[in-house]
């Protein structure tokens, strides 16, 4: 056991303090995507090396070396202060490091450098209504006409679609082939005409998902990445890189100090919740649980570095740990509040611009988008555990 | 950077699971519940044999001076054997008490003995804790007077360390005039409580411990952390066994771990208890070398993992439906040692209550900037 990532990085972790420090007044609260204010900041970020940190400069990152410890370190100072983070979103968290993987060169040097400048937003058209736990039955079709790939179809649940330039694609191109190997990963220009896109209202009363429907779209063959019918491989490359990163525990500790001092502030009849025992015994048993989640990070974290350790059932169950637990430490907070923790948008009284009860329901969103809470089971009793699998239904 | 255990971490604890497997295997742990005393003298002397003992003790004591994080793989795999000997008590939290609370004679008295496996020294310390009845225990005049409860094992042992409510710790002869004690009867058959009764019992003080009185916070986060290892060993057994019987047993024509409802039962399993390893390999590695997180990590360690375990000892039964619930196949013993160490040193409540004190959240003042950093802040009540 040695936590220490020696003298060099804490060197680096007073950088990136002193980094903060100075910028602490940045704020982009209400900046839209791709406004002038975000890109500067995000192309500050990018050559700080605090964003994007060991892609080649060529396709627009800061091209460093690999560095896992560094890397994790800017992770922890931003989630500790209110600074804005470098921006996330399907397009960097996703397409970039599939491109990285399995890209020819002329859609990394097309596509990735605008994607982490913020200049360019993805979406990702994955579900459809038919198809959602069970993706690979998805049905939206891709057919070759000449040079032009012509898509009919829909798709559901696209988060951003109303903002996105490009969408990243699973498509049926290869009817006749098994459900698995008939799917191609396509990149589709938001602005190609047959394109409709229908906002659907999330309980939060935003609508950032949307419907989006295909008509004889038509786009150029090239604009697929890995080979025909090898979408699910693509796709199934950084499935990974989302689930991780949907409940880093750094964050959740951040929310957590939050919900502390919020439990400190505000009272009932006078007297601090903190101090009601029935509250902050919940506050400490999610307290604990943070603090292992933590602990199982800097496990992974050390898987990362030295090789031969096996974290594998440590990172299986991350996705569905921490949106559960984020979830639950959203509730304490309101429940912390009674009455007040239910008031919601510009209500008098309201705490924190309302932002616990929208991370309450957002969590719930998380804990079913990117693979349901079921669903994370389910692979961590096969993959993990080695359970056997769901008997198949036939024709299915 | 490199958070994990060490290869030898590994090989110690694989050694000891593997004698306990041999030596100690389910029928023995059975018949040592039904009473056979040679049996539990014979494990406990072949643990001796592979150092239990002397893993804390400082090397120019006779002991290996080893950090907390071997004992914490030592007392894993305890657990998971459900070994029937002393360790918690005698190996981790005695040699601990002395070596930071006893002056140099007190030390060369009896630590070079506790690594050798001469001495067995129980710890009865409860009270400080949270006094049940009217168990407590008052030092006066060099004489100890009063009552402990659920001492930890202080059965046939040579020499108890014993608290007072302030926190001050001393060391009495278990053979000492004025000391009776007796046998208490928990569900858990593998370890052995007792209470001991203290009438005007000669008694030395640790002199450290009247001084500092962080002394006792830091040998009860140490026997904290090894109560939290003691059952997630046990709770992994427990786990392991129910994917076993999944995949062997049938139902409906095929294996019940086939069904759904049974794998995520597994499944949430072992979401809970994974990251448990990391957490217990984190608090015993902040103890010597975090101090500012060695007490807040200590009692939620014991306080997470009791609760985890609980619910993984009960699923695990349940997978098992009617065997789960018999005593031949055995899976209660897991899940009674799990029930007292859940207990003992303070309950997940108790615990809890204690981090919410050491980082000051009682305190309407709010004082924030003091709880975290003061190390071995004492709990004095
Ligand atoms: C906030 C949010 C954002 C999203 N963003 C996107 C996006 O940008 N792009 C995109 O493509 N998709 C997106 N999704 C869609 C998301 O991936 C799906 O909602 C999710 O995979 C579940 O599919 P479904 O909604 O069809 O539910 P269903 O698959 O119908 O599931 C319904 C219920 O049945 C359970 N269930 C289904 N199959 C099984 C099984 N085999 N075993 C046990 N239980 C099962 C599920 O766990 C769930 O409880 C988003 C979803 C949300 C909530």
């Amino acid at each position: 056991m040695d936590l220490n990532y020696g003298q060099e990085y804490e060197d680096f972790r007073n950088e990136v303090q002193s980094f903060i420090k100075t910028n602490e007044k940045v704020n982009l609260h209400g900046a839209k995507l791709r406004s002038p204010e975000r890109v500067e900041w995000q192309k500050k970020l990018i050559d700080h090396g605090y964003f994007a940190r060991s892609i080649p400069k060529q396709y627009g990152g800061f091209g460093g070396e690999v560095d896992i410890i560094k890397t994790r370190i800017i992770a922890e100072e931003f989630a500790k202060s209110p600074i804005p983070k470098p921006l996330g979103g399907q397009g960097i968290q996703m397409l970039v490091p599939t491109l990285l993987e399995l890209g020819n060169e002329e859609q990394k040097q097309t596509y990735i450098k605008p994607t982490l400048h913020g200049e360019m937003i993805w979406c990702q058209g994955y579900s459809e209504p038919n198809s959602g736990s069970d993706l690979a039955s998805l049905q939206t079709k891709g057919e070759l006409d000449g040079e032009e790939w012509v898509i009919n179809g829909q798709k559901i649940w696209t988060s951003t679609a109303k903002f996105a330039q490009m969408c990243f694609c699973l498509v049926r191109t290869e009817p006749e082939a098994p459900k698995h190997q008939g799917i191609s990963f396509l990149l589709i220009p938001m602005d190609s005409s047959g394109i409709e896109i229908r906002p659907i209202m999330q309980m939060t009363l935003d609508a950032d998902f949307n419907e989006v429907f295909f008509t004889d779209v038509r786009i150029p063959k090239e604009n697929i990445v890995g080979e025909r019918g090898e979408g699910w491989k693509v796709a199934n490359s950084i499935l990974g890189h989302e689930r991780g990163s949907l409940a880093d525990p750094n964050v959740t500790m951040t929310r957590l100090n939050a919900l502390i001092n919020l439990m400190k502030d505000e009272t009932i009849d006078g007297q601090r919740i903190i101090d009601k025992d029935s509250f902050r015994d919940r506050l400490l048993k999610i307290q604990g649980r943070v603090l292992a989640q933590q602990s199982n990070s800097l496990r992974i974290l050390s898987g990362q570095i030295n090789k031969d350790q096996n974290t594998s059932m440590a990172r299986l169950i991350t996705k569905l740990q921490g949106t559960e637990l984020r979830h639950e430490l959203e509730a304490l907070a309101i429940d912390a509040m009674g009455e007040l923790g239910t008031l919601y948008e510009n209500s008098p009284h309201l705490r924190d611009n309302g932002s616990w009860q929208m991370s309450y329901m957002y969590f719930l969103g998380l804990i079913i988008g990117g693979g349901t809470s079921q669903i994370q089971k389910n692979i961590i009793s096969e993959r993990g555990l080695g359970m056997p699998k769901e008997p198949k239904v036939q024709g299915n | 950077m490199y958070f994990g255990l060490s290869e030898e971490q590994v090989s110690l604890q694989e050694t000891i699971k593997k004698y306990l497997e041999d030596q100690a295997p389910l029928e023995v742990i059975k018949e040592i519940a039904a009473g056979d005393e040679l049996k539990t003298i014979e494990i406990h002397k072949g643990l001796l044999d592979l150092g239990i003992s002397s893993l804390l003790v400082p090397e120019e004591f006779g002991g290996l001076e080893l950090d907390l994080l071997f004992a914490a793989v030592v007392s894993t795999a305890l657990g998971s054997g459900t070994a029937p000997v002393p360790f918690i008590g005698a190996y981790v939290m005695a040699p601990l008490a002395l070596n930071l609370g006893g002056n140099r004679s007190q030390k060369e008295q009896w630590l070079p003995k506790i690594a050798s496996g001469e001495v067995l020294m129980g710890i009865a310390i409860s009270e400080f804790i949270g006094a049940r009845e009217d168990s407590g225990i008052n030092f006066k005049k060099g004489k100890v007077n009063g009552r402990a409860l659920f001492a930890i094992d202080a059965k046939n042992s040579d020499a108890l360390i014993v608290s007072n409510k302030a926190g001050q710790l001393f060391l009495v002869h278990t053979g000492s005039s004025g000391i009776s004690q007796t046998e208490l009867i928990t569900v858990d058959k593998t370890r052995i409580s007792t209470e001991i009764l203290f009438k005007d019992v000669k008694a030395e003080i640790l002199p450290e411990s009247e001084k500092d009185l962080g002394i006792i916070n830091k040998v009860i986060d140490a026997g904290r952390i090894m109560l939290a290892a003691d059952s997630l060993g046990a709770a992994q057994v427990m786990l392991d066994k129910a994917i076993a019987y999944s995949l062997e047993r049938k139902q409906f024509g095929r294996q019940i771990g086939s069904f759904q409802a049974v794998k995520h039962m597994c499944a949430e399993m072992v979401a809970e208890l994974e990251p448990c390893n990391a957490m217990v390999w984190h608090a015993s590695h902040c103890q010597e070398n975090i101090p500012h997180e060695a007490r807040l990590m200590a009692c939620h360690t014991k306080a997470h993992i009791s609760e985890v375990s609980r619910e993984v000892s009960k699923t695990a039964i349940e997978v098992h439906g009617g065997m789960g619930f018999t005593d031949e196949l055995g899976l209660h013993y897991w899940f009674k040692r799990i029930g007292l160490n859940r207990q003992l040193l303070g309950s997940p409540e108790l615990v809890r209550e204690e981090a919410a004190k050491i980082q000051n959240f009682d305190q309407a003042s709010d004082d924030d900037n003091k709880g975290n950093d003061e190390v071995g802040n004492p709990l004095v009540v």
